[in-house]
């Protein structure tokens, strides 16, 4: 979709987003942008306030302040999300129905009829990957078969701008690929995807930018390398092994600390060429050798960790 | 998008079969013991209303009408209205208050009635005592019969005296004057305490049971009653199990799903709505027809009737079990309130005892329950043979709770919407 002004029109724009229920403030100004065809992260610990603000989008959450703009239309509260494909967490599927008698009411209830229902139902059955099951009862198929079909429901109007609940939660590893694999063929068609998880490793690996959400507000947002600069400041880590323990008397490294066994020293590095003959001066200064040196760059669960800290979440 | 909506819930209910078992089965069963244990009840609870009409004004027949007045167990009206105005009752006025549902019985006393032998000889050409009856209320029949019986030998002892000493004369020879002067001081003293209870004869005055409601059928009167009373009652247990599919529905994220669709939370209430007042209709008719089939019960003489009562009471039901739904948070809870809910409107309501045989108070604290005005309309078609126009009391009634039920779940309904 594009303006006018021939620029494309972003899909998604939240502003300082407030919700409080009772005693809980669930979003606390939290704002937010979608690119067109970008697979994006929404992160949080539990309560963070990523379900609230997924169901903001979606219109099922009535804010008590700040805006949302959908391809460049502020919502107000009761306004039509035509363009929007939400898929909750819950398995919003009839069990006793079929896959294709399930594609074909939802697709119903969203004004798709006739023969282009039907063409879509048959696309997101190949789509889905349940084309040869379609004609058994839902409350027969596996995990990762409900949770496929619970997208493609999802989308059978053709959304163009898909919101995902913990897509993956409770699926196999092959499963969770193919969710991926759908995921990237819809982003492909220029579809925007925002996806909440708590598997890490999978935003890292899949989604565009990240958008980390924390205590109702996002403290942070960005593609992974960015978030690593912000948050932590130092983009790897040297994780060197000793011959001997580190003795007490002697001063660490600047921005190091010990293992427990306090054989192997983790160093923050920055700049390799000029911190690294630093840090072995160092350990020479206190009667060591180092004996192996593993370079790692810093993780979005560092990051994560880092922006939310270890305290839990009820 | 109704229609999808329809489709939805046939699918689901038809494949359900715990819920089709309980939807049609378990009423069936339900009645049939009903109907078998209560068919022949009799009760005695409160005073009878009853009519009577003196068409013979003779002494024994005026000395009857003081003896039923007496009676305890009776409240009776020689005029059209039970205060004594209006005209004094007739055979075709006593009819009326009966069929009219103003009494359930009404007593006819022919002309020429206090003539005729009546304790020890009885005279089959002499004129029968006429009791109208209104088979709907087959207790208050029986009892009436037994006092009656009672009270025509009780109310003119000194009558009965005489008339037993004309048979002996008439079989044995006259009486000696010394026994002629001794039973006439017996005879006044018998008149003197004339309502002194005593045993009940087979012998007394021919009777003759008139059912003014339903010429020709036997003990129908019952039976319709029971098959209305357990299917309004049942029919509130399915839709409040049906509305709950909703809690099910939001538990899964259907119902999110459904909200979001174009029908929105209106369309979705009116499309489940529908459907639950649709199986309503089916499963009465599945309660009705075996009824028909089993007992005899005369469906088909009163099919517009029946569908008519039907529709509007399975509507209502189906907005009650909406109503239910959207008040609880939880499946637990539904149950458990709608159980305690349903059963004592039944109770109330006149779906488990009939209502004409609780007190004036308890009959008009029913009228406050969905089930007295669903049962009055229903006994209005198979009792009185009510024209469908004169149900319009218990429709109206029957409409106005069903849109009210509505508009009241629409607001819980909000919950469930953007908060």
């Amino acid at each position: 979709m594009t303006s006018s002004a021939g620029t494309a029109v972003m899909p998604l724009r939240v502003d300082a987003a407030h919700k409080k229920y009772g005693d809980v403030q669930a979003l606390a100004g939290a704002s937010l942008e979608v690119q067109p065809g970008k697979l994006i992260g929404l992160l949080g610990p539990n309560g963070a306030g990523k379900t609230t603000l997924i169901r903001a989008i979606a219109g099922r959450v009535l804010l008590d302040s700040g805006t949302i703009e959908l391809f460049g239309r502020t919502l107000t509260a009761r306004d039509p999300r035509p363009e929007i494909g939400v898929v909750p967490q819950e398995l919003a599927v009839y069990d006793k129905l079929t896959a294709r008698e399930n594609l074909e009411v939802f697709g119903r209830l969203y004004g798709v009829t006739g023969p282009t229902l039907r063409e879509r139902v048959e696309r997101a059955l190949e789509w889905s990957d349940l084309k040869e099951r379609a004609g058994d009862m839902v409350k027969k198929y596996s995990g990762g078969m409900k949770r496929r079909l619970n997208i493609a429901c999802s989308l059978i109007h053709a959304p163009t701008l898909v919101l995902l609940d913990e897509p993956t939660v409770g699926v196999d590893p092959q499963s969770r690929e193919r969710i991926y694999e759908m995921l990237a063929s819809l982003q492909s068609t220029g579809v925007s995807v925002v996806l909440t998880t708590h598997h890490l490793e999978e935003a890292e690996q899949r989604c565009e930018r990240i958008v980390i959400i924390d205590r109702g507000r996002i403290v942070a947002s960005g593609t992974l390398a960015e978030l690593v600069r912000s948050a932590l400041g130092k983009s790897r880590v040297a994780e060197i092994t000793l011959d001997s323990v580190w003795p007490e008397s002697a001063p660490l490294p600047a921005d190091s600390r010990l293992d427990g066994d306090r054989r192997t020293l983790h160093a923050e590095v920055d700049d390799l060429t000029l911190r690294m003959p630093v840090v072995f001066q160092d350990i020479a200064r206190a009667g060591r050798q180092a004996v192996n040196v593993k370079m790692s760059g810093a993780t979005l669960h560092e990051v994560f960790i880092a922006l939310t800290g270890r305290e839990l979440r009820e | 998008m109704i229609g999808t909506l329809l489709r939805i819930g046939v699918i689901n209910v038809k494949r359900d079969r715990v819920v089709l078992a309980l939807t049609f089965l378990l009423p069936v069963m339900f009645f049939s013991i009903f109907a078998s244990v209560f068919g022949n009840q009799r009760d005695t609870t409160s005073a009878i209303n009853i009519g009577v009409a003196d068409l013979d004004q003779s002494t024994y027949s005026k000395k009857m009408v003081a003896a039923l007045k007496a009676e305890g167990g009776l409240k009776v009206r020689t005029t059209e209205n039970a205060d004594g105005t209006g005209d004094p009752l007739d055979r075709a006025k006593a009819e009326a208050i009966v069929k009219n549902g103003r009494v359930p019985v009404a007593i006819v006393l022919p002309k020429g009635f206090g003539e005729g032998g009546r304790f020890f000889s009885r005279d089959e050409n002499a004129p029968k005592i006429q009791v109208l009856v209104d088979v709907s209320d087959p207790i208050a029949s029986q009892m009436v019969q037994g006092l009656l019986q009672k009270v025509s030998f009780t109310a003119a002892p000194g009558m009965m005296a005489n008339e037993g000493l004309g048979m002996l004369e008439k079989y044995s020879g006259p009486l000696t004057p010394e026994q002629r002067a001794s039973m006439d001081r017996w005879t006044k003293l018998l008149d003197q305490d004339s309502t002194t209870s005593q045993t009940v004869s087979n012998f007394g005055p021919a009777l003759e049971v008139v059912n003014v409601l339903q010429p020709g059928y036997g003990n129908v009167g019952i039976i319709s009653f029971y098959a209305a009373g357990i299917g309004v009652m049942f029919l509130l247990f399915s839709a409040s199990g049906a509305g709950g599919a909703m809690l099910d529905e939001e538990e899964s994220g259907t119902l999110g799903r459904l909200i979001g669709s174009r029908a929105g939370m209106t369309g979705v209430l009116i499309g489940k709505w529908l459907f639950i007042a649709l199986l309503g209709v089916l499963q009465l008719t599945v309660m009705f027809v075996w009824g028909m089939l089993v007992f005899k019960l005369p469906l088909m003489n009163h099919l517009p009737g029946f569908f008519v009562m039907s529709i509007v009471t399975a509507a209502a039901a189906s907005a009650f079990g909406m109503l239910l739904a959207t008040m609880c948070r939880s499946r637990a809870q539904l149950s458990g309130i709608s159980t305690i809910v349903i059963l004592a409107m039944s109770a109330v309501g006149g779906s488990m005892f009939p209502r004409f045989l609780m007190t004036e108070t308890m009959q008009n604290m029913g009228l406050v329950t969905f089930n007295a005005w669903a049962l009055d309309g229903y006994i209005k078609v198979f009792w009185r043979n009510a024209a469908l126009w004169e149900l319009w009391p218990q429709v109206a009634v029957l409409v106005a709770l069903c849109a009210t039920f509505l508009l009241v779940a629409r607001v819980f309904a909000r919950r469930w919407e953007a908060l």
